[in-house]
Formats: structure tokens, C-alpha cells, sequence
């Protein structure tokens, strides 16, 4: 298993280096660069810049040096921990994100659980009642899900939510909280505007959830050991849960490797429209201000958090599977 | 009763018990009844096909996306005006009603007029209706011209208000007066061709790509499993906004939107490619495959003969799923403001009219094309299920 684990390590090293020249050529690919941007900007709006202090700062961040020096220094950087600076906040790109990390983090965490909460009753419950009314009836309601964009439910959502409960638009917390040190108040505000990204975020990955769910399940359910299981008097509940369902979740952990960079970015566009302060929103802004190091430091984080939830996945499958544990060994 | 049968008859006797006349049939057992036979010689696409008539959803919604893109042909036709017409007097008008009957009289479809009003204390744009003037819908009428096909002028449409005067506007109008309706039914086009041509474009790569990787195996399977892996660990809106930044800004948006469809599709291809890459995995190995490499066929020939029928419907099934999130795709790009730009118009471009929240608040229909954004969604939804489970040999539906 270790030798395992140290040949995926190993094999990680090559795809990050690969990433990591992708991510750079990405954000490289727009013409001109921040400071362009920049300029353009100040000038349309009639202002001036020193023009000594704009060739300063490019010569201070290496603008005016070839792109594959840029692209080492930005490498070397990152690897001694310095993951660059955000022109556009004039902060270090660690603080900017880790500034939103957090709320990030619970928004996505909250939005995972309900996911799993709706979504596995109802894909046991699908599976179990295999082409009953209530089978379709469920399934339609979790197509609908991902069928309606998500920008608009949050809109339409956010609309009612004014109505009904007067809830204030937009955001994570009532205004007058922000910057507040954490009290009961404001604790429930933010409670209180949890719910509309939740469920928006929510029901799009909940109907993929359910169909593989009730797919895998059903795949388990054909199976001989089952039939065995039944006709030795099995109780049904136990004949469910007992191998089919713990069978049918490992496609569950082999999400996980999807799962962790989604906690750390949120849903993007979803973010926007609801102007939560995560991080999804700030990758989206760097990307189009051109603010490279802030882009790229943190796709190049989301990248490695992927490859690491592969790896996690791909381990805890391994460990849960006795026969795929058995694979591994064979191919060594 | 004799229990013990005695020897047999002197020669030209008959024999006591009963013997069919009839002439001897080795394969008797074996004979399959017309019935059987048309079952069990039937072709693989004509079993697919009793499979697929099975899944009624899939049927229906394969029928309604075929009526759909249908409809893209003629859309200029369909639509009461042109896209771009803008009734400067009928700025956010809401949705009117069909009506059939007038004063308890049958008149036939049509819509009751309105009359301008601003409010003054809020300046919102007011229409109530006027139930004194009827305006009746004219059939297969003259109206807007436009160019049919690019070919010929024609002023030919299914549908238009009363002579001279624009008033039916049946799901209302946006902020410079221009019909929902109208603009629904063009973005259609440009709706549905981007999932076509994405997928177009992600299968033969992802068929190229994989189908490489898979036969030959090698550094170039692992070379593309790692590019694969690359692309996989980025997450794609990201992507999607890079690349749609790369598209300089002085291109005409027709080139716009087939840069939009191409991005679609580079990004798409990786689940592709790994789905004919594994299956090929598994195929090369079969005996039939050996069979044909000894018979000294090439390896194009054993891909594209051999392997890839194997499972081309399997693969069809699972675009047919995919196509689906290219187009949200493209309305969550065209809803940032990076998918297509106007006079190109998709679902997408349309609702980014509607992200403010006052829309919602004031003018509810301009959501309206999210409507047909669901219905397409789910359709192709039905319709890949139903395709997935024709295509699947071991799953039998009757």
C-alpha cells in the first residue's frame, strides 16, 4: 500500500508540472497584461498615470522579462510557499483568498450535506421502486433541477425569499454585520442567507446524485447474493443495506476527488449573481482584470486540490474495496 | 395392455403403434417460428430501435427536438417580426392573452388592444388593456420582410396583428421594444446548433484522441492520459472564460459564435476520449480482433471496422446526454457577458437581459426563454436515457 501511495505521489509530480505550464499559458493568453488594463481604464475615465510609475511596477514584477523566466519565477515562488501579489486588492494573493476562505468553506460544506441528505433517500427510495409512479415522479423533480439554469433560480429565489421573508438581497450576511465580530445576530443572518445558495447549488448536483445512485444500486440489486440474501429470510431493510447500498457508494468516494476543489471555489457564476463574498467570484474578477498572479496562484491551488482528492479517492477505495485492494497488488 | 413390447412385425406389416407420414425434419427443434424469426435475425439497429419505441419519454422528446430543429429552418417564417424590429411604442409590454370569444361572440384568436399609460409617481411603463378594440391575427400574412435562406426576399409570416399596426405581442416586449416571441424563436437556432456543433466537435476528438490511446496503448496512452488528467483538474468555467477572453475583440460575432462552439467542445472531449479509450482497452483483447489482425487487416481498419460499431451507440447515447450541459454552458457564459455578443442571439444572450434583479421584480416575461432552455434540457435528458438503454445489449426491455 505505501509502495502504492509513493508510485501515485511520484506520478503527481509530472501532471502538476504540466498544470502549472497550462495555467500560466492560460492566463498569459489574453493580450496585454494588468497594467495595460489598467492604464486603459484610468485614461477612459480621464485621469492620468505617472508613466514612470507603471514601467516601475512592470520592472518590479518581472513584466519586461522573457515568459518562460517569468513562468520559472512564478514556479520557484510558489514552491518556497510565495504564491505572488494581487495588483487589482494590492495584497498578497494568500490573504485576498484566505480572506473569503472561510466562508467559502461553510457555504460549500452546508450545500455538500443537504446534497447528500436529499439525495440518498430518494436515489434508495428510486431504486427500491423501480419504475413506480413515485420513481418518476422523483426523478422528473431532480431533472428539473439541473435542467433550470442555475443563475436564474438564485434570482428568482432571491426575489421571493425579499417577499416573503424579507430577507435582504444578496450576500452572505445583512449589511450592518459585516467586519462584525461573530455574535448570535449575526449568526443568524447568516444562517438566514445560507438557504437560497444552498438549495441553488444544491439541486443542480443533487439530480446527478440521485441517478447514479439509483443506477449503481440497481446494478447491486440484481445481483445473486442478493436473491440469496432474500430467500434465506434476510429482513428486506438489511438486505438492502447490509452489501447492495455500501456496493453501490463507491462511486460516492471516487466523487470525493471532485468534491474538494468545488468546496474551495464555490459555484462561480451562482456567487456572482447572489454576490456572496467567496472565493468563486474573486477567480472570476482576476480572470478578467488580468490580475495574474491572484488567477493563477489560485487555479494552480484548485488543481492540486484535485489531484490530491483523486488520490484520497482512489486510496480510500482501495482500502474499502477489498477487491480492487486485490488489483493493485496484481498489477505491481 | 401389453406391458412388454413383443419383436416387430413381419416385414410389410404396420407397425402398432402411430408414426407420423410426414417426412423426416432433423432441424425441427431448432425451426424458428416467423414470430421467433423476426426477433432473433433482426439487426442491431432494428433491436435498438423496438427498444428505444419502449421509452415513451425518449420517443416524445426525440419527436420534439426533431420538430424543434425543424423549426430552425423556417424560423424567420415562425416569428411575428424580424429579431432586431423594435416598436418604439411598446417599450417592456407585458404578455397579452389569446382570446376566442368577444361580447359572447366567436371571433377567432385574438388579442384585446392596449393603451399607453406612465405612471408618474414611479415612471414605470403601464399598458392596460382596452377591452373595446379587438385585434384579430391575421394568418399567413405580410409583414417585417427579411431574407429567406439568405435567397430570396419574402415578407411571408405564420402569424400578425391587424394591418399596419403593431400590436400582438404575445409574451410581451424587452427594454427597447422588441418581441419576446420574436427573439425566442431565433434563438433557437443559435441555441441548438451550439450544442450540435460542440459535440461535433468534442466526439471527433474525443473518438481521434481516445481511440488512439486505447489501441496503440504505450507513452501514447500515457501522454494522453496525463493531458486528460490536465484538463480534467481545472475547473471549467475558469476554462471557458480564459479561452473566451483569448477571442479578440474586433471579431464579427458570427466568428464569435464559432469560437464559442469550438471552446465548448475542447473542453468537452476528455470524458469522451476516456470512455473509448477504456472500452477499446477491453475490445483489443476480444478473439474477433485477433482474428482480423491475423486475416493481416490494418489497425485503421480494425478501429474503424471492428472496433468502433462495437460501440458507436453506446458513445451517440452518451453525447446525446452531454449536449444538455453545452448549453447551459453557454447561457452561464453569455449570462457573464463573455458567450455571444448581439445581434447574435441565443437563449443565453437573452437572459442576460433578465440578471437584474429588477427584471424579476418588474418584468417577470422577459424570463421567458428560460422555458424553452428547460424543455430542451430535459428533453435531451429523455432522450439519451432512452437511446443509452437501446444501445445497451444486455439490457433487455421486454
Amino acid at each position: 500500500m505505501i509502495r502504492y501511495i509513493a508510485f501515485r505521489l511520484l506520478a503527481a509530480v509530472p501532471t502538476l508540472i504540466l498544470i502549472s505550464a497550462l495555467v500560466f499559458f492560460i492566463i498569459q493568453l489574453p493580450p496585454g497584461n494588468y497594467f495595460d488594463t489598467y492604464v486603459a481604464e484610468l485614461q477612459a475615465q480621464g485621469e492620468t498615470v505617472d508613466p514612470n510609475k507603471i514601467e516601475y511596477l512592470k520592472h518590479e514584477y518581472g513584466f519586461d522579462k522573457p515568459v518562460v523566466e517569468q513562468y520559472a519565477i512564478w514556479v520557484w515562488d510558489m514552491l518556497h510557499g510565495d504564491f505572488g501579489y494581487s495588483f487589482e486588492y494590492e495584497m498578497p494573493v494568500t490573504q485576498v483568498v484566505g480572506s473569503r476562505l472561510y466562508m467559502t468553506i461553510l457555504v460549500s460544506m452546508v450545500t455538500i450535506i443537504f446534497t447528500w441528505l436529499i439525495a440518498f433517500p430518494i436515489g434508495i427510495y428510486s431504486a427500491t421502486h423501480q419504475y413506480s409512479w413515485s420513481d418518476y415522479g422523483l426523478t422528473f423533480l431532480g431533472l428539473l433541477g439541473l435542467a433550470i439554469p442555475n443563475f436564474l433560480l438564485a434570482l428568482i429565489l432571491m426575489y421571493l425569499a425579499n417577499i416573503w421573508f424579507g430577507t435582504s438581497i444578496g450576500h452572505l450576511m445583512d449589511a450592518k454585520y459585516l467586519g462584525q465580530p461573530m455574535s448570535w445576530d449575526k449568526f443568524k443572518s447568516i444562517a438566514e442567507h445560507l438557504v437560497i445558495p444552498v438549495v441553488v447549488i444544491g439541486t443542480s448536483g443533487t439530480a446527478g446524485m440521485i441517478r447514479r445512485l439509483r443506477a449503481n444500486l440497481l446494478d447491486e440489486l440484481q445481483k445473486q447474493y442478493v436473491v440469496t440474501a432474500r430467500a434465506k429470510g434476510v429482513p428486506p431493510l438489511r438486505a438492502l443495506l447490509k452489501y447492495p447500498l455500501r456496493m453501490s457508494l463507491n462511486f460516492f468516494i471516487a466523487d470525493i476527488g471532485g468534491i474538494l476543489p468545488s468546496v474551495i471555489s464555490g459555484a462561480e457564476v451562482v456567487a456572482i449573481v447572489l454576490s456572496l463574498e467567496t472565493t468563486g467570484p474573486l477567480l472570476i474578477r482576476a480572470l478578467q482584470s488580468q490580475d495574474m498572479y491572484l488567477a493563477g496562484s489560485f487555479l494552480m491551488f484548485l488543481a492540486t486540490l484535485t489531484i490530491i482528492g483523486v488520490l484520497i479517492s482512489d486510496i480510500a477505495l482501495a482500502l474499502l474495496d477489498p477487491r480492487i485492494r486485490l488489483q493493485v497488488r496484481q498489477t505491481r | 395392455m401389453d406391458a412388454i413390447p413383443g419383436p416387430l412385425p413381419p416385414d410389410g406389416a404396420p407397425i402398432a403403434h402411430y408414426i407420423s407420414p410426414k417426412p423426416f425434419d432433423p432441424k425441427a427443434i431448432e425451426k424458428l417460428s416467423p414470430i421467433q424469426e423476426r426477433v432473433y435475425l433482426a439487426s442491431q439497429l432494428r433491436l435498438m430501435w423496438w427498444k428505444f419505441k419502449k421509452h415513451r419519454a425518449a420517443v416524445y422528446s426525440g419527436f420534439f427536438l426533431l420538430i424543434l430543429y425543424t423549426s430552425i429552418l423556417i424560423s424567420e417564417f415562425l416569428a411575428p417580426y424580424n429579431l432586431s424590429h423594435r416598436h418604439v411604442d411598446n417599450i417592456y409590454m407585458p404578455p397579452q392573452g389569446i382570446h376566442l370569444f368577444h361580447d359572447g361572440k366567436f371571433v377567432g384568436p385574438f388579442v384585446y388592444g392596449t393603451r399607453y399609460h406612465l405612471d408618474m409617481d414611479t415612471l414605470r411603463r403601464e399598458y392596460p388593456v382596452d377591452r373595446s378594440v379587438v385585434h384579430k391575427l391575421r394568418f399567413f400574412c405580410e409583414g417585417d420582410p427579411y431574407r429567406f435562406w439568405g435567397l430570396f426576399e419574402a415578407r411571408f409570416h405564420l402569424f400578425c396583428g391587424p394591418k399596419g399596426n403593431d400590436a400582438v405581442f404575445l409574451l410581451g416586449t424587452d427594454r427597447l421594444g422588441r418581441d419576446m416571441l420574436s427573439r425566442i424563436i431565433y434563438g433557437t437556432r443559435i441555441s441548438l446548433t451550439i450544442g450540435l456543433i460542440g459535440i461535433t466537435v468534442s466526439f471527433l476528438l474525443g473518438i481521434s484522441i481516445g481511440g488512439l490511446a486505447g489501441y496503440y496503448g504505450g507513452w501514447i496512452d500515457i501522454v494522453v492520459q496525463r493531458i486528460i488528467e490536465v484538463l480534467q483538474s481545472l475547473p471549467s468555467i475558469p476554462l471557458w472564460l480564459a479561452l473566451a477572453a483569448i477571442m479578440p475583440v474586433d471579431w464579427s460575432p458570427i466568428i464569435v459564435y464559432f469560437g464559442i462552439t469550438i471552446i465548448l467542445g475542447l473542453i468537452d472531449w476528455t470524458g469522451l476520449a476516456r470512455a473509448v479509450r477504456s472500452k477499446l482497452l477491453s475490445l483489443r483483447e476480444e478473439d474477433y480482433v485477433m482474428a482480423a489482425e491475423l486475416m493481416g487487416a490494418s489497425p485503421r481498419r480494425i478501429i474503424f471496422r471492428h472496433l468502433i460499431p462495437g460501440f458507436l451507440s453506446h458513445l451517440i447515447a452518451s453525447a446525446t446526454i452531454t449536449i444538455p450541459s453545452m448549453i447551459l454552458g453557454e447561457t452561464a457564459l453569455s449570462f457573464l457577458g463573455l458567450g455571444l455578443r448581439p445581434p447574435v442571439t441565443s437563449w443565453g444572450v437573452l437572459l442576460n437581459e433578465a440578471q437584474n434583479i429588477n427584471v424579476v421584480a418588474l418584468y417577470p416575461w422577459l424570463i421567458l426563454p428560460v422555458v424553452p432552455v428547460i424543455l430542451v434540457i430535459l428533453a435531451f435528458n429523455f432522450l439519451g436515457d432512452g437511446l443509452r438503454d437501446a444501445a445497451d445489449p444486455y439490457h433487455t426491455a421486454w
